[in-house]
């Protein structure tokens, strides 16, 4: 096991090498009995691309925790081609999956045509193929590890997707003064790769939420030396100023039909929720309180919010509905809950929870209030879920760095995205 | 507010020792205003508070020997407890000195509010609001118009001290008057 663990990391860090600033997966936790798979080298012809898209895939098998990939230096043959599998081979190594396949490249293209087989069945499960323009070799890769994982476990593959997030340098103040900081909000690969800036500022940056078609991001700057909140496309870097009122302007949410953002403004008094139709800007105020009201999530009909507020006198999560404003208390477990993200389903829902040891990740059900602690460092923050429910990430600090950290939702599966240069949070888990 | 004063002033006089290190603590720090925050923030967290206590007491105190130029020695920087917005005695009666100072000027006042980095994000910069804003509403009462004021929390996103330790927290829970 310890030798396959050195393997998967080393083949993450070879790629994210590849660009400076990615971040370097270090899985810290796997199931107990992962399922074994050998991923063959792809034989490639044409073009010369500069991505090994067999590791690609194994790296990303290798990150959900729920697979081992076998070493490449154990393999008795390369096959690439059903007629050179010989099962035996590969059984004697332990293995219950063999993936194989080949990769062509023009100066416009790339393709692969993999193949997926059952060791001990000795049957094939899946024979396809993928393409995409040529440089985009990690994505096709990516492509077929969703296929393997969906094909082997049931449930959607999240290799596809990306994640934003905020990193930040520090640069010691003189004088012992607020130190200096430089923002960046970042797009890269849910395996962090890829990492590319969406925006700078020696301002902060925060809170960046995805549209539901992942075309466009909302988040707050302070760029202006005040809180705003901007929209911003992703594909061509437009961007404009959505609010600038006066106080607060935070924790922005896209609805479910990409119509309308849940905000925080207390341009009339204090922390309210309001809800924004984006088109027309049009304001719509959803709660009145004295009390700090915050960090708003959609129920999936997009017809009530669940959001903290300390009306009770301590952070608690509550359920408002929109068009009636009737408020529910949904926590009662511990004295701080904190930003709540919904489950797809809108059963149950992941939050900052503190209890005697810190601020941990928990899951909670909504119909019965059950509660289950996730994560055990003492400062998380920010969940966010993969697409398919079945991870999420979320921002903590590891050997006193901010760094971004995942783990399975049955707590099995654990790891670690530390970035080499700079302090990571506010991971936004993209929806597609 | 006016009892808490006193009783300060009156430990003051039995503390005159202590009296003396922390008034010339805080002058050997010159007339920089941030670095009156960091002299007591190396004295550890607690000292902080007390030491803008006894300064701006002093200030106040004529029976007390020592005097401080008040406008250049002023008390900027207000601590909070953790998850909480009321203002301690010793930001109050640091506040009073402000509003006194403030009244004789037309300037106007940014209140920048700040949390330590436990817990949410978008909790804690609604929580560094309604630091300010106490702050804010303090000033008022002692005459400093709210027009003049300009209110603006960055949460936890701008830490004094970036470790992850009571002290550094005590720093970071705070109200800085620009």
């Amino acid at each position: 096991m310890g030798f396959f663990k050195a393997i998967a990391v080393m083949s993450a860090v070879m790629f994210s090498q590849l660009v400076a600033a990615d971040l370097v997966i270090e899985v810290t936790d796997w199931v107990k009995d992962p399922t074994k798979i050998a991923i063959v080298p792809f034989r490639h012809e044409g073009v010369a691309i500069d991505q090994d898209m067999a590791a690609v895939v194994a790296a990303d098998l290798t990150r959900s925790g729920q697979f081992e990939a076998l070493s490449r230096d154990a393999m008795y043959s390369s096959p690439s081609k059903a007629n050179e599998v010989h099962y035996r081979d590969w059984r004697a190594l332990g293995v219950d999956y063999l993936l194989i396949g080949h990769s062509q490249a023009t100066n416009k293209s790339v393709t692969v045509e993999y193949e997926l087989f059952d060791v001990h069945r000795q049957k094939s499960l899946i024979k396809s193929r993928v393409g995409n323009r040529k440089g985009s070799e990690r994505a096709v890769a990516h492509k077929v590890s969703d296929s393997v994982y969906q094909r082997l476990t049931g449930i959607a593959g999240a290799f596809s997707t990306r994640m934003l997030y905020v990193s930040v340098k520090t640069f010691p103040a003189k004088n012992k003064n607020t130190p200096k900081q430089a923002y960046q909000l970042i797009l890269a690969d849910a395996d962090g790769a890829r990492a590319r800036e969406i925006l700078k500022s020696s301002e902060p940056i925060l809170s960046p939420s995805w549209s539901p078609d992942g075309k466009q991001i909302a988040y707050v700057s302070f760029e202006s030396s005040r809180p705003a909140i901007y929209r911003q496309v992703i594909a061509t870097g437009e961007r404009e100023k959505l609010t600038n009122f006066r106080g607060l302007n935070s924790a922005p949410s896209w609805s479910p039909d990409g119509k309308r953002l849940a905000m925080v403004l207390s341009k009339d008094g204090n922390p309210e929720l309001y809800v924004m139709e984006v088109a027309t800007r049009k304001l719509q105020r959803i709660t009145k309180n004295s009390a700090i009201d915050t960090e708003p999530s959609w129920m999936p009909d997009g017809k009530s919010l669940i959001f903290t507020s300390d009306r009770g006198g301590r952070p608690q999560i509550y359920r408002v509905d929109l068009s009636s404003g009737a408020t529910k208390r949904i926590t009662y477990t511990g004295a701080y809950n904190a930003k709540a993200s919904l489950m797809a389903d809108g059963k149950s829902m992941v939050m900052v929870h503190r209890d005697d040891s810190g601020y941990h990740i928990a899951w909670q059900e909504l119909a019965t209030g059950r509660l289950i602690i996730l994560t055990s460092s003492s400062l998380d923050e920010s969940p966010s879920l993969s697409p398919n429910g079945s991870m999420l990430l979320y921002a903590t600090k590891y050997q006193g760095r901010g760094v971004l950290a995942a783990v399975s939702l049955d707590g099995g599966v654990r790891f670690r995205l530390p970035s080499p240069s700079s302090d990571v949070r506010e991971p936004a888990w993209s929806p597609n | 507010m006016k009892n808490k004063l006193m009783s300060v002033s009156t430990s003051i006089v039995k503390k005159s020792l202590f009296l003396a290190i922390v008034v010339s603590l805080i002058t050997a720090c010159a007339s920089n205003k941030q670095q009156e925050a960091d002299a007591a923030a190396a004295a550890e967290a607690e000292a902080a508070a007390a030491a803008a206590a006894v300064a701006s007491a002093a200030a106040d105190a004529a029976s007390v020997e020592v005097s401080i130029d008040t406008a250049a020695n002023l008390e900027s920087v207000f601590y909070f407890e953790y998850d909480q917005s009321s203002l301690t005695s010793a930001a109050r009666a640091a506040l009073d000195a402000q509003a006194s100072a403030l009244r004789d000027t037309a300037d106007n006042v940014r209140l920048e509010g700040h949390a330590d980095e436990r817990g949410s994000r978008e909790y804690n910069l609604a929580l560094g609001e309604r630091r300010a804003k106490a702050v804010a509403d303090y000033l008022a009462i002692q005459g400093v118009s709210r027009s003049r004021v300009e209110v603006v929390s960055y949460g936890e996103e701008r830490p004094i001290s970036l470790r992850s330790d009571d002290a550094a927290y005590s720093l970071n829970r705070r109200v800085e008057l620009k």
